[in-house]
């Protein structure tokens, strides 16, 4: 469950439509265009040319719909994700604490996440339960699910700090 | 003439046409060119009667005004305008690249200076419709290179409609006073057009916009031609009047008279390429092939240039910015439409335009479709020359 900001760029292609792209974790472009006529082209850049369109898949108006509710997931996760995205520069991630982190069965505090990559732990989710807000001296264990909210590079940050204490 | 033979002799026309439209669409290119050698080919070995001929001269004026129309329709005020700010430089410079060869190959061949201007436009004009069928065709709408491509089309469709009226009042001729004064009212009458178009397209596309489609169809058509023969009278060019009704639709109403229309377009544009074909000379086409086949090289690599630049400063790489080159090297249907305007003038200007969009609409679909061979092989030495003449590429 990964909620990190995307950046989409928007281009407008002249007599076609308009374009949102955005380069994808995994190393490729990945876009959407919508055509003036109600089409949507899914496409997905090739990997020993980032400019050029490895496939790219048409779709019609109530099959792109399907696409999106697929993706989506439901209405909620899909809200939840526009929610996100109206945040200028901020990022929220749902972090596991495997069973080799530093940090299991230690203080919150020890990790020193604000202070080493700037963001809040905002909740700790354990056994299906949310611990809201947990203070310094709250004890993770392997398992727990770190909610952090932050810059999205220290959103990053903090993935790695506690996976391998940095 | 009876009724039965005109249309045994219309039909065999547009059965011709279809043929040659498969045969285009099996090697994969455009069908003008093949349209216009099948206009010379009925030209040399057939006769038509008045009446065909007539009907054929008269559709090939509406598929004039049409081409321009549905060429409008694509593009919105905003975008032109969004366009112009954005990308002046690049246009700028395709202007001066590729105008200019058709300048001076008019003027060594000797052909009246009149007709210099009309062979600029001639190798000036991509055919946005062939540019834009290749990027469909092979799925490349997705590309980084792609606004580049299609910010050219858009720019130079622009400095077409300038282009067209100033052409049209430099035709009529007389003294400078009556050139001046067919001018400016030309391009006073484009201007306040434009303006009209962009300003009150929104409240033109809610009137037009009726249920039923074919009160649609009829009541586009109708005023497209109303302003395509009011254009003409002003001496602006049928074609212009036509282009800006088609900026100033916009949203759904454009989109359904896209659909509508677009077969009525396709009929008189088949048409309007035939009876260009058929005013050409058969013994005329020898001697132009070599000038045309120079002057079609020649502005494939200014073209290419053009992509070439415009895509660098995109930030796209080598093999986009190849692909950016061969897609804008096609010349199409409006390099035959201005050279169509100066049939009067001098009787090698059609052949030479024929040969020469033939050329380039075979050479660039081919070049953009092998951009990785190109790649291999020009890739050190274009990017060699280009990082010495400007590191900014």
């Amino acid at each position: 469950m990964l909620t990190l900001m995307v950046k989409l760029d928007e281009t407008s292609l002249p007599g076609v439509g308009m374009r949102y792209d955005f380069d994808g974790r995994f190393g490729k472009r990945v876009g959407v265009i919508t055509h003036r006529d109600g089409r949507r082209e899914l496409f997905v850049s090739r990997r020993d040319d980032p400019d050029a369109c490895a496939h790219s898949i048409t779709l019609d108006e109530a099959e792109a719909e399907v696409v999106a509710d697929l993706l989506g997931g439901s209405t909620v996760t899909r809200r939840v994700g526009r929610a996100m995205q109206d945040i200028e520069g901020l990022a929220m991630d749902w972090l596991p604490l495997e069973p080799g982190s530093p940090f299991a069965d230690h203080a919150l505090g020890d990790s020193q996440m604000r202070t080493r990559t700037g963001t809040s732990v905002v909740a700790v989710m354990r056994g299906g339960g949310a611990v809201p807000a947990p203070g310094p001296e709250f004890v993770l264990r392997s398992g727990d699910t770190v909610v952090v909210v932050g810059t999205p590079e220290g959103v990053r940050q903090a993935a790695r700090l506690l996976s391998a204490g940095g | 003439m009876p009724l039965g033979q005109l249309f045994l002799e219309l039909g065999a026309v547009i059965l011709a046409l279809s043929l040659v439209g498969r045969a285009a669409g099996r090697l994969g290119i455009t069908p003008i060119p093949l349209y216009l050698m099948a206009g010379i080919g009925l030209g040399a070995f057939m006769h038509l009667g008045r009446a065909p001929e007539e009907f054929i001269h008269i559709g090939a004026e509406i598929g004039a005004v049409l081409l321009l129309f549905l060429l409008g329709l694509e593009y919105t005020g905003e975008e032109l305008s969004d366009n112009l700010r954005a990308n002046r430089q690049l246009g700028a410079l395709d202007l001066a690249l590729n105008f200019t060869p058709g300048v001076l190959a008019g003027a060594l061949l000797g052909l009246p200076p009149m007709a210099w201007v009309l062979l600029g436009g001639v190798t000036y004009l991509t055919s946005s419709g062939v540019a834009s069928k290749i990027l469909s065709d092979l799925g490349r709408l997705g590309n980084r290179e792609t606004p580049t491509v299609l910010a050219v089309c858009v720019l130079e469709d622009i400095v077409m409609a300038a282009y067209l009226p100033v052409v049209a009042a430099l035709l009529i001729g007389g003294t400078l006073l009556a050139v001046g004064v067919n001018l400016a009212v030309a391009l006073a009458a484009f201007g306040i057009t434009f303006f009209l178009a962009t300003r009150y397209g929104p409240q033109l596309s809610r009137v037009m916009n009726v249920d039923s489609d074919e009160a649609l169809l009829l009541g586009v058509l109708g005023l497209v031609l109303l302003v395509a023969g009011a254009a003409d009278l002003l001496k602006v060019s049928a074609a212009i009047g036509a282009f800006l009704v088609g900026i100033a639709l916009s949203g759904e109403v454009a989109e359904r008279a896209r659909r509508r229309m677009e077969p009525l377009r396709d009929l008189f544009a088949a048409v309007f390429f035939l009876f260009f074909g058929l005013q050409l000379d058969l013994a005329a086409v020898p001697g132009v092939l070599l000038p045309a086949t120079l002057l079609a090289v020649l502005t494939c690599l200014t073209k290419f240039v053009v992509g070439w630049v415009g895509a660098g400063r995109a930030g796209v790489q080598l093999r986009g910015r190849i692909r950016a080159g061969a897609t804008l090297m096609p010349r199409g249907e409006f390099s035959i439409l201005i050279a169509g305007l100066g049939a009067a003038l001098t009787p090698v200007l059609g052949p030479l335009a024929a040969v020469y969009v033939l050329l380039t609409a075979l050479i660039g679909p081919v070049l953009a479709r092998f951009d990785e061979p190109l790649a291999r092989w020009l890739g050190p030495w274009l990017e060699r020359r280009s990082g010495r003449e400007s590191p900014a590429g």
